[in-house]
């Protein structure tokens, strides 16, 4: 085991795969020379070449694009965008061509490509760094979406994802790129469907993905000294959802909180919930309970933007009021 | 080219004609449903590009793509013309199993990569092709079919700028036709001649051609394959064309002039290669009528026939093929609790 952080799980799961399979190729901006924003590709241009760890122009839909298509001629892209704002450029090229393409080809031709990037508020970065657009992946057919919350999934599911014979979307954080974990030093890989219950509780669920698992889990120490036993789930995989994980817990504690960093209108907050009224609703003692951002672009001042994304505090705040104590 | 290659190519334009003629039949007997883009009026072009490049050989062959208009991409590259109808027929049998309709054919047998209605968005897709071609070292390249349209859009700029700079082994085919949809080049387009916007902008060797005379075309093309595999560079070849029906099925021309129609029928490609067969004794007009009819009995008693017997999709297959149907749980999980 070596404590490592998420940026550097991401970096070994990439070195790995290349070392793996020479059709295996990274494409993004500044991810070659530079060695990368978040510093996931760290080393691998002087390693694999200027071939395999290709330095983008800031093209983002037509990058993706060449990815799509060098991947339904047997190649394995891993393509980064630098911030999932502007991975709305490349809507195009990811929603109506990969994750419609073995579809629409009646599964002649697929489209293996993993797309990575970061979706979340950092500090301060104001309207046009800070989307959070999981939702907005979660409701395409034809794609694979997950949300790794710690270097354990960052590094095992990168590595599934580009095994797979599906488009994925692997949504980061920029608030997690340092958070460090111990991790095997044997090669392994985590499966890209499933939630997973993260801390067993007995009195209420908190469902978070990303990095709103975090949230959740210090809300369950607050909680705990408050005599309260909660249980946390990592939703881990937006598409397809584990609601069978789901139920099972809600079912135990018949009381649930869904943590989210999106905007709360037709978010995962409202999926998950749906899912637990369709799934075992006569189980709940109580209201589900929503935590999500304000409906605004997220503003640049400190204290503005503090208020409108989600914290421990509204987290534990929350929990109280599903559990009736406020 | 040789006597008997030239009798071919000009029974395969004639066979191309009387497809698309027999598609608008069944699209108006509502065996067909959707969106329709007939390619006829524009048969030298893709019959003379491929007719030049490795297509018909299988996956050893270059790949071609294109937009919405692609049936006849399609058959040249290889794909069976029995399954290009039955997919119009929405069959289980049809190239993309009956998901995918007019639009969107596809073939991996035949290297056919697929036809796509978002304008301009093969452009990328094709650069890819060639970039895994590159990478892999096969000498295959791939070539893109697009009309003058779609150089409108972002990725027709993002896409000449990357395949330059990248040495990508594509060749882009402009299908110059005049019009976007209903819009003339003139009211939309500030440089009309499409091959100007890549040669000093995104430093990509470029030329213009008549797209009517396949021999032309095929000579043209000929100079721009070998260039593009040779030297594993780019090349934006632009050929100029017409389309003699609407954009698609429903579209009533109402942008255009009878007399502009007639002007390009009197250079229709089919026309062009027939009247020079003709006379210089290639073919005589006997072997043509032979032809036809050979090309009308195939169509219904064998293509029409197959899509009209073939089964439906099966109901409970609707989700089939969304995802990988057999995935890999060592991938996929599910996660060991």
């Amino acid at each position: 085991m070596s404590e490592i952080a998420y940026w550097e799980a991401i970096r070994r799961a990439h070195d790995e795969e290349m070392a793996n399979d020479p059709l295996v190729i990274a494409m993004g901006e500044d991810i070659g020379v530079a060695g990368g924003t978040y510093k996931a590709t760290l080393g691998l241009y002087d390693k694999y070449g200027e071939a395999r760890v290709i330095d983008t122009p800031i093209s983002e839909n037509s990058y993706t694009g060449i990815g799509i298509g060098a991947s339904m001629v047997g190649m394995r892209p891993i393509i980064e965008i630098m911030s999932i704002n502007f991975a709305l450029l490349a809507l195009d090229t990811l929603v109506n061509a990969a994750a419609k393409i073995r579809y629409m080809s009646g599964g002649r031709v697929s489209c293996p490509i993993v797309m990575r990037t970061p979706g979340g508020t950092a500090h301060q970065l104001a309207a046009q760094h800070s989307a959070r657009l999981a939702r907005m992946f979660m409701s395409t057919s034809g794609l694979r979406v997950v949300t790794p919350r710690g270097p354990i999934d960052a590094y095992g599911m990168l590595k599934s994802a580009v095994r797979c014979n599906d488009p994925v979307i692997i949504i980061e954080h920029e608030r997690m790129y340092n958070l460090k974990e111990e991790v095997p030093d044997e090669e392994f890989f985590r499966p890209l469907e499933g939630a997973e219950v993260v801390r067993v509780g007995e009195d209420i669920t908190l469902i978070g993905y990303n990095f709103s698992v975090h949230l959740c889990l210090e809300a369950a120490k607050r909680l705990e000294a408050d005599g309260i036993s909660a249980e946390v789930v990592d939703l881990r995989v937006l598409k397809p959802i584990d609601r069978e994980t789901i139920r099972r817990s809600v079912e135990k504690t018949h009381r649930v909180l869904i943590a989210e960093e999106d905007e709360a209108p037709v978010g995962v907050g409202a999926e998950i919930i749906t899912g637990i009224m369709e799934d075992c609703f006569f189980a709940l003692d109580s209201q589900p309970v929503r935590i999500h951002a304000a409906d605004v672009p997220v503003p640049y001042n400190h204290t503005l933007e503090k208020e409108a994304i989600p914290d421990v505090d509204d987290v534990y705040q929350g929990a109280l009021k599903a559990l009736g104590k406020i | 080219m040789n006597d008997a290659d030239k009798k071919r190519l000009l029974r395969e334009m004639i066979f191309y004609r009387r497809f698309e003629d027999r598609c608008f039949e069944a699209y108006m007997e509502r065996k067909i449903g959707g969106f329709l883009h007939l390619y006829s009026g524009q048969e030298a072009v893709a019959t003379g590009v491929l007719e030049m490049a490795n297509v018909g050989v299988g996956e050893k062959g270059d790949y071609v793509i294109t937009g919405y208009r692609d049936h006849v991409h399609a058959m040249k590259a290889g794909a069976p013309p029995k399954e290009i109808m039955a997919e119009l027929y929405g069959k289980e049998t049809g190239s993309s199993r009956g998901r995918g309709g007019s639009m969107h054919i596809f073939d991996p047998t035949a290297n056919f990569m697929g036809g796509y209605a978002l304008v301009g968005q093969p452009f990328p897709l094709a650069a890819g092709l060639a970039m895994g071609c590159k990478h892999k070292k096969t000498n295959q390249i791939a070539i893109c079919f697009l009309g003058d349209g779609a150089n409108n859009q972002g990725t027709f700029h993002e896409t000449m700028n990357m395949a330059s700079v990248w040495n990508l082994p594509v060749l882009f085919v402009c299908e110059n036709n005049g019009y976007a949809i209903g819009t003339h080049i003139d009211r939309s387009t500030a440089q009309k001649d499409q091959y100007k916007r890549v040669d000093t902008a995104y430093n990509m060797k470029s030329s213009q051609h008549d797209g009517m005379d396949i021999e032309i075309v095929m000579e043209a093309a000929k100079k721009a394959v070998d260039y593009v595999r040779k030297e594993s560079k780019p090349y934006f070849i632009e050929f100029m064309t017409y389309r003699y029906r609407g954009h698609s099925m429903s579209d009533a021309k109402g942008y255009r002039t009878k007399e502009e129609e007639a002007e390009w029928e009197k250079r229709d490609p089919i026309k062009i290669l027939t009247e020079r067969l003709l006379k210089a004794g290639v073919v005589k007009q006997d072997e043509i009528k032979q032809m036809e009819n050979e090309i009308q009995d195939e169509i219904e008693n064998e293509i029409i026939k197959f899509a009209e017997e073939s089964p439906e999709p099966n109901v409970a297959d609707l989700t089939k093929y969304v995802l990988d149907d057999n995935p890999d749980p060592r991938w996929i999980g599910p996660l060991q609790k």
